[in-house]
């Protein structure tokens, strides 16, 4: 097996962003959170990422702003070091090793010149203080989630909490007071601490509760004298605290994905922004109160202002497991899989930017936790991206709800349209859905689907005369009662193979008549899938047995057993399967040939979660025996960080680093009113200075002599390259549209009878 | 921040006929009018000329029908005995009339009594008509003869004693005056010409032949008899071109539609079905309460016209153009285009601010109530009488999305006796409908749990749910019939499709469905 050296496994988007509270920077413009093994800066205004501040070798644990230069930040990570960085233009500035994994990282305002650091060690369960390279420890047993600590006003005294106790230590005296709650209380509610916060101004605690209380704590300066009001919303744990910087308000999230604002000693008073998405994790505030931030466990983040909102998505990932797999749409080449729950979400692999949420399921999301709720399942396109299907499940103990829908595209809304909905189309789960390829407009499309309960079905459109097109069971197939795992339509759609356990069975789609069967035991089949363009008469599939195995169609022989660990198998846009082994190492081969063509190991840490042959916008040209696999398509996987990788040649990296250099949006410059004012004056004038090069090429077509051109001050001339060019053409123009001005000015001005020579030698050098 | 999605509606299939340009055409005729006559009425026959009048047959008597007029504007009731076969001239002067006496009248249609009296049949004449040339009269008659008759000096031409039984039917030529054909309970059909003393041409229908009808080109013939409807080519020497088995009982009449498309045949089955004269396929299918004995088309199909064993006649009018847009000419007169338009097609100029216009989202009564986690309030409003009755999907749905939401039983808990029954009655009402019973079942086992304690003290509860509990029985006998039905069917398709289990099953799974279908409209029967 060989190994490549020119392609590479690169990191294309996807990581999770809602790992760590985020950090908005004081001037409320960028948003910095913790992705993966970077820091992710983020405009607020135009959700662009900025930039990626990349050192670390570990996951990102803990961003913080720096107290005494609002331009730097500090970053830790669980590879036991903490970086200075210049967020705006992103240059590391400092490195400090603290040599023990790093949790989560806290900085007080109030003491100049150093900071205070906050890093859990598991294994230890200390706190540590550094001060400059010193580490002493402050408290002990302290919990891992960052929510749990929280600095108290002026950066006096620190509140931590664990399990039932809350430590308030006093940085002053070093002392520290502990008051901890019964385990349970009458009704049973669970006082457990989930969260805590202390009001800027003012000596109050605030923690959450896991039965969805939050605690106001006050006077704790005394072992015994204090007390704690209750405020109670919230029906589960609350997820995160906040308070304004003012301190007049108190923000709260949980698992209802309901942002509730509190007013300070105004218990009563209360506002709410409901139906926000997903189960909050973190709320921030800006340092100038005038946005919130809310992080969400789908990995979404939205900014709140009080009149608009704008929302920053990564990609959602709200589940462990993607059940819909990973798809290319067609149409859009976006990737598509499961997003919010009950929607398909559509993912730029260019821009690494979610495009937009299909609403599959149409009900409403009852935010709570222990509540099955409708998911989609299953999703797949046909050929040319005209028509989605979807399926949904609601398992509710014993019932199962199943819903296949049907999506046509609308050109005029561009974007799918429920067609058709078909309640119940099978008894048992659904296994596995494909549409045939179509191979030209007249014959009609089919989707096949198969399911647990021993049978798959052929569905048709159907065209009614007064309804319009809509879809309708045509086949019912079975094999001796076994259970169908999955199926594919060959290239051309005139094969369906579906897998029956271990038997392989061959449908001709015209008169869905079984043509043959194929087994190769033991080892039920996993994965289906026909060869393409010349590698069309063989049929690949994986078993659970690990075998890759691979029928050559014409003679119904079985060609190459491959023992291998197989993960997954995809088929491929060419005529390459890939396949990925549980040693996390990748092959590639060509069906008609036993010997992979590509192998790599070890493409990411963890787990592969899913892989998706994704085709190229331009074909490469890459004469290299080993990379001609890449040159038509790439392939994308994801990993357990829900990290987005694909394989790519050194050229196309150069290439894309070139393009990558193009102009972030400028939106340095805040909309003041003196901008306003400002900014329109200056554009007035820019355009006002505009006319004179703008209008170049209309004064030159009418100028019979550029010697007027030649008479203006060179330094208000705009460049001579861009004049140049504008000059010469000028007088193409002139040559093909007036033949007799022509003549004219070749008969009396010697400059342009030399440009246009020329031009008519090609030649590229102009005198100036 | 997302809005609030409302409770989604499940659009249920209708169950029933397609919508075909044919059934629309069918459709568009007035609701029946009926009049009793005196007895069954065995011939309706409509005037070929303007007004389009109709004599009808029943009994002893001979009613003369206007087009619009509900009262007989004519009765002929000199018939000592039981008429038959009252049919017009072409010229729609003259009818004639067989009776059960034997002998055969002729009236003018402005007098009253007879002008001629066709004496020479020994039994019921059932057959009567004018030739083309419209001086002469066939007769058929019980005494297996068919005779030929002179109008104006009422003298017998000619006889004809081929047929072996009862002659029943017939139909003269209306382009050759030479030709008629006669139809026998011998089970044939013989075409006799005139100018010979022998029929010319026989067929053989192979049921007793109730009925005859020539197309307009009198090329085709069409027989009824037994259950069979039957098409002859009359040009290839009477070859049978079709047989139609549509009916499950005698056909006993045939008719055309106005131009010849359309074939209509009545039935005892209470049946008249509509036939697609190029393909011969059943396109739409009329209900009657009662067998019927004869059916005439207007000219126009301007009104379909039908006699019934049980003495009634059914009129059914077309509806006038300005009638079949009633609903849309009955709808509020709505503002101007114009209205619209105003000010939507405003360009906005380069410096104004243009504010938006906030859309307000329209919610349901229920899906207010939904929004706002009351679980009770969503229910009772989804309970509401109109909702409850005219809507049942709606509050199926309410019902269902509580389910999803796991508040069911909080919202079907702590009702009094008025409420509880108000939703015992809807589920007493629709557990049974196929299309609700998934989601039904729940809420039902819910309120048993529920109220277990409770039984036993309010006595409209009790009958409700005891109510409830023989519902239920009788839907389970029924589902073990149909059932046994199913296993039946599957035997026989086994047996007659011995190719691959593959194919028996997608059968069986639409026999399923057949009998799914069949079970929903028996369960709206019985309801």
């Amino acid at each position: 097996m060989v190994e490549h050296a020119d392609i590479r496994v690169v990191h294309r988007g996807g990581s999770k962003i809602n790992f760590r509270a985020p950090v908005i920077s004081d001037d409320s413009r960028l948003l910095l959170c913790a992705s993966g093994e970077c820091v992710k800066v983020y405009s607020t205004s135009t959700e662009e990422c900025v930039h990626h501040l990349r050192a670390h070798t570990d996951v990102v644990t803990g961003v913080v702003l720096r107290p005494s230069n609002h331009l730097q930040v500090y970053s830790c990570s669980m590879d036991g070091t903490i970086r200075l960085w210049d967020f705006t233009d992103a240059i590391l500035i400092k490195t400090y090793v603290i040599g023990q994994p790093i949790y989560s990282i806290y900085a007080s305002a109030q003491h100049n010149g150093m900071f205070h650091l906050v890093a859990v060690h598991l294994q230890q369960s200390t706190e540590q203080l550094v001060e400059a390279r010193e580490l002493s420890v402050v408290i002990s047993h302290v919990s891992s989630n960052p929510a749990a600590i929280a600095f108290g006003r002026a950066g006096e005294y620190l509140a931590s909490t664990k399990g039932l106790q809350l430590e308030v230590f006093f940085l002053k005296k070093q002392k520290s007071n502990r008051f901890s709650l019964k385990e349970e209380n009458k009704k049973g509610r669970k006082n457990t601490f989930s969260c805590v916060t202390c009001h800027p101004t003012d000596d109050c605690i605030a923690t959450g509760h896991e039965d969805g209380q939050i605690r106001l704590w006050r006077n704790f300066s005394h072992k015994k004298e204090y007390t704690y009001s209750t405020l109670h919303w919230h029906h589960t744990t609350v997820g995160s605290l906040c308070f304004t910087p003012e301190g007049t308000n108190l923000l709260s999230g949980g698992v209802e994905s309901v942002l509730v604002q509190w007013r300070y000693n105004q218990d009563t008073q209360r506002d709410f922004l409901p139906r926000l998405g997903a189960a909050i994790t973190h709320v921030t505030v800006s340092p100038d109160g005038t946005l919130f931030t809310t992080t969400h466990s789908d990995n979404s983040k939205s900014c709140y202002t009080l009149t608009a909102q704008a929302l920053l998505i990564c990609l959602y990932c709200s589940r462990e497991s993607i059940e819909t797999d990973l798809l290319i749409d067609p149409r859009s080449k976006a990737l598509v899989m499961n997003g919010k729950p009950g929607h398909l979400q559509f993912y730029s692999l260019q821009r690494d930017k979610l495009m937009y949420n299909l609403d599959i399921v149409q009900q409403e999301y009852i935010y709570q936790s222990d509540l099955q709720q409708f998911e989609v399942v299953k999703a797949a396109f046909n050929s040319s991206g005209n028509w989605l299907a979807t399926v949904e499940r609601e398992q509710k103990d014993a019932e199962l709800e199943l819903n296949l829908k049907l999506w046509a595209f609308d050109d005029q809304t561009q974007s799918f349209v429920l067609n058709t909905t078909i309640s119940a189309p099978h008894e048992n789960r659904i296994t596995a859905l494909c549409f045939s390829p179509a191979t030209d407009s007249q014959t009609t499309t089919v989707l096949v689907s198969s399911s647990k309960d021993g049978h798959f079905k052929a569905w048709q459109l159907t065209y009614l005369q007064y309804e319009g097109p809509c879809w309708s069971c045509d086949f019912v197939g079975a094999y001796h009662g076994l259970v169908p795992s999955c199926c594919c339509f060959s290239a051309d759609g005139s094969l369906l193979a579906v897998s029956f356990q271990e038997v392989v069975t061959v449908w001709s789609s015209a008169s869905w008549e079984l043509l043959t069967t194929l087994s190769q035991p033991p080892g039920d089949i996993r994965d289906l899938c026909f060869g393409q363009l010349s590698c069309s008469k063989y049929l690949l599939g994986t078993s659970t047995s690990n075998l890759l195995l691979c029928w050559n169609l014409l003679t119904c022989s079985c060609k190459i057993t491959a023992p291998l660990l197989m993960y997954t198998s995809l088929p491929t846009f060419a005529v390459i399967a890939a396949s990925f082994s549980s040693l996390l190492s990748v092959f590639v081969f060509k069906p008609s040939e036993p010997r992979p063509i590509f192998s790599q190991k070890a493409v990411c840490s963890g787990k592969v979660m899913r892989a998706v042959f994704a085709p190229r916008e331009e074909m490469l040209e890459s004469c290299e025996e080993s990379s001609q696999w890449l040159n038509r398509c790439q392939l994308y996987f994801l990993s357990q960080h829900m990290d987005l990788m694909t394989f790519t040649t050194k050229a196309e990296e150069d290439k894309l680093m070139d393009s990558s250099k193009q102009l972030v949006i400028d939106d340095t410059v805040a909309m003041t009113p003196f901008h306003l004012l400002l900014g329109k004056r200056r554009k007035e004038r820019e355009d006002s200075a505009r006319p004179y090069t703008a209008g170049l090429p209309m004064s030159l077509t009418h100028v019979s002599s550029p010697s007027q051109l030649l008479q203006t001050p060179a330094h208000v001339l705009p460049s001579t390259s861009y004049l140049c060019s504008m000059f010469v053409r000028s007088l193409l123009i002139s040559v093909t549209d007036n033949r007799s001005v022509t003549q004219y000015s070749y008969s009396t001005n010697t400059h342009s009878s030399a440009f246009t020579g020329f031009i008519l030698h090609g030649s590229t050098s102009v005198p100036k | 921040m997302a809005s609030f999605k409302p409770t989604k509606i499940h659009v249920y299939p209708k169950l029933g006929e397609k919508v075909t340009q044919d059934t629309l055409y069918w459709k568009n005729y007035k609701a029946p009018i009926q009049i009793k006559q005196f007895g069954a009425v065995s011939n309706v026959a409509f005037s070929p000329v303007a007004p389009y009048n109709f004599a009808v047959t029943a009994f002893t008597r001979i009613h003369i029908y206007g087009p619009f007029s509900q009262e007989p504007i004519k009765s002929f009731t000199r018939f000592k005995d039981t008429a038959y076969s009252g049919r017009f001239r072409s010229d729609g002067q003259l009818l004639v009339a067989g009776c059960e006496d034997s002998v055969v009248r002729l009236f003018d249609v402005g007098g009253k009594t007879a002008l001629r009296m066709f004496k020479g049949h020994t039994k019921a004449v059932h057959l009567t008509d004018f030739t083309s040339d419209r001086y002469q009269i066939v007769t058929g008659s019980d005494d297996y003869s068919c005779r030929l008759w002179d109008i104006p000096n009422a003298t017998e031409l000619n006889t004809y004693r081929e047929h072996t039984d009862y002659i029943r039917c017939g139909v003269t030529s209306k382009l050759n005056r030479d030709l008629f054909i006669t139809g026998s309970y011998d089970h044939t059909v013989k075409l006799f010409d005139v100018r010979t003393d022998k029929s010319v041409m026989t067929m053989d229908h192979e049921q007793p032949v109730e009925s005859l009808l020539l197309y307009p080109s009198e090329g085709l013939l069409v027989s009824a008899g037994g259950r069979f409807v039957k098409v002859w080519d009359l040009l290839k020497q009477g070859q049978p071109l079709v047989s139609l088995r549509n009916h499950h009982k005698t056909v006993t009449c045939l008719c055309l539609s106005k131009n010849g498309e359309r074939l209509l045949s009545a039935s005892l089955d209470r049946h008249v079905k509509v036939y697609n004269t190029t393909n011969y396929k059943v396109v739409h299918n009329f209900d009657y309460p009662a067998s019927i004995l004869s059916l005439a088309l207007a000219p126009y199909d301007e009104s379909i016209v039908v006699g019934m064993t049980n003495s009634v006649l059914s009129i059914k009018h077309k509806k006038s153009p300005s009638e079949s847009k009633d609903s849309t000419s009955q709808q509020r007169r709505r503002p101007s285009y114009r209205m619209f338009v105003k000010g939507k097609n405003y360009i906005p100029k380069q410096d104004d601010f243009l504010v938006g216009k906030q859309v307000k989202e329209h919610l349901a009564k229920h899906d207010k109530q939904l929004k706002k986690f009351n679980v009770s309030k969503a229910l009772d409003t989804a309970l509401e009488s109109w909702t409850r009755r005219r809507k049942p999907e709606v509050t199926v749905a309410v019902i269902k999305e509580l389910n999803r939401r796991g508040t069911l039983k909080n919202a079907l808990a702590g009702r009094d006796e008025q409420e509880l029954s108000r939703i015992l009655n809807f589920l007493i009402g629709n557990l049974v409908d196929a299309r609700f019973t998934l989601v039904l079942v729940t809420p039902a086992e819910m309120i048993l749990d529920i109220y277990r304690s409770i039984i036993g003290q309010s006595p409209v509860i009790d009958r409700q749910l005891l109510r409830l509990h023989e519902l239920l029985e009788r839907e389970l006998d029924y589902q073990r019939e149909l059932l046994e039905v199913l296993g039946m069917l599957d035997t026989l398709f086994a047996s007659s499709l011995p190719r691959n289990a593959v194919e028996c099953s997608g059968i069986s799974g639409l026999v399923l469905r057949f009998v799914e279908r069949e079970q929903c409209s028996e369960t709206e029967i019985y309801q």
